[in-house]
């Protein structure tokens, strides 16, 4: 089987972009049907009330991680041809902290942002106008930022590389962290029942 | 009719939406987003009223902005969300606030002080929790696993002094 798809020509543009419609409903269905749509939830990741945050994006990543290391393992899909964007130390460290001190003061990440607006929260439609507001701030201050956006670019990102161990023994370490986790968010909950 | 449903379990949502990313890694040969259309409307609006800027038109996709993955991606996501919502018997216009909450404005300020804060993030960082962190974080890229790293010591340092907003 020659995957993924698009890149491969099997599919046209045109189905292509109908097809991440579908993905994109998929991914505010389940966001919200998971109760990320939702500020005082989200919150509750940080005030360690309520770890669904971490629980929903390990068991995604986790999942998704998989399911790539099988289909490249059984020669279904050709990983080189997933778009990944390039590892810049020092512009993902700052951008992190800033975006987790803004989840943090909103109540919403970008993408639970849009899932919150779409179930009628008001203040996240606040938070979605910031958004735009915070993403031309930076398009118009570009020319002092790219220096620093460009910086610290590493060469080689992907992972297992960087560290020098196998795919699969990472694979299975972050199994192991993922479960750790899990514990210890059921041992956080269990505390506020 | 109107009987609010409980959430899934987060275990449950965490696997269908892997499957979600999975299958658009499959798909499309790239992984979900959510702050890239945010860029994307500013580009291409941007062009459209013969304004320039360096880092937009760097940014901008080839053909009409309703040709553009990620914003017909972001506007899937708003209808699976409202679809979900109005399923579930969630659906309700309200602003979210934490339980002794009086001042609704000051939650609204705070929304969109913390939306502007992510928005100048998530293109420092080139991609949010979405584009990042779950996309990234599944390729094992080592930008991605560091900024989603980075993306919880910001929130869980920040709670310490917005903490009484939620109480």
């Amino acid at each position: 089987m020659n995957l993924p798809l698009y890149p491969y020509e099997i599919i046209s543009s045109s189905l292509n972009l109908l097809l991440g419609l579908a993905i994109g409903v998929g991914f505010g269905f389940v966001l919200e049907s998971g109760g990320l749509g939702d500020a005082r939830k989200l919150v509750g990741q940080f005030l360690l009330k309520d770890m669904a945050v971490f629980k929903v994006m390990f068991t995604a990543i986790i999942t998704a991680m998989l399911g790539l290391f099988f289909l490249s393992w059984g020669g279904w899909i050709n990983l080189q041809l997933l778009q990944v964007s390039d590892s810049y130390l020092a512009p993902q460290l700052v951008g992190g902290l800033i975006l987790g001190a803004g989840f943090a003061i909103a109540g919403y990440c970008p993408g639970t942002t849009v899932v919150g607006m779409a179930s009628g929260k008001i203040d996240a439609l606040y938070c979605f106008v910031g958004l735009f507001i915070g993403s031309w701030l930076f398009s118009v201050s570009f020319t002092w930022i790219a220096s620093f956006y460009r910086s610290t670019h590493l060469s080689e990102s992907h992972l297992p590389d960087v560290l020098s161990i196998q795919t699969s023994t990472l694979v299975f370490l972050l199994i192991l962290v993922a479960v750790a986790g899990f514990a210890l968010s059921e041992k956080l909950e269990s505390r506020h029942e | 009719m109107n009987i609010r449903k409980a959430y899934i379990n987060p275990y449950l949502a965490g696997v269908l939406l892997g499957l979600v990313l999975l299958s658009s890694f499959v798909i499309a040969g790239r992984g979900i987003g959510a702050s890239g259309a945010t860029s994307q409307a500013l580009a291409h609006a941007y062009e459209s009223l013969g304004l320039s800027n360096t880092y937009l038109q760097q940014q901008k996709s080839d053909g009409s902005i309703w040709q553009t993955w990620i914003i017909v991606e972001v506007i899937g996501m708003f209808l699976g969300g409202w679809l979900s919502a109005k399923l579930g018997g969630r659906y309700k216009k309200e602003v979210v606030c934490g339980e002794n909450c009086s001042n609704k404005q000051r939650r609204i300020l705070f929304a969109l002080a913390g939306g502007i804060l992510m928005g100048f993030a998530a293109r420092l960082a080139r991609g949010c929790t979405s584009g990042q962190a779950l996309t990234g974080g599944a390729l094992l890229s080592a930008g991605s696993w560091l900024f989603m790293i980075a993306v919880f010591a910001g929130a869980y340092l920040t709670i310490l002094v917005v903490k009484r907003e939620w109480s």
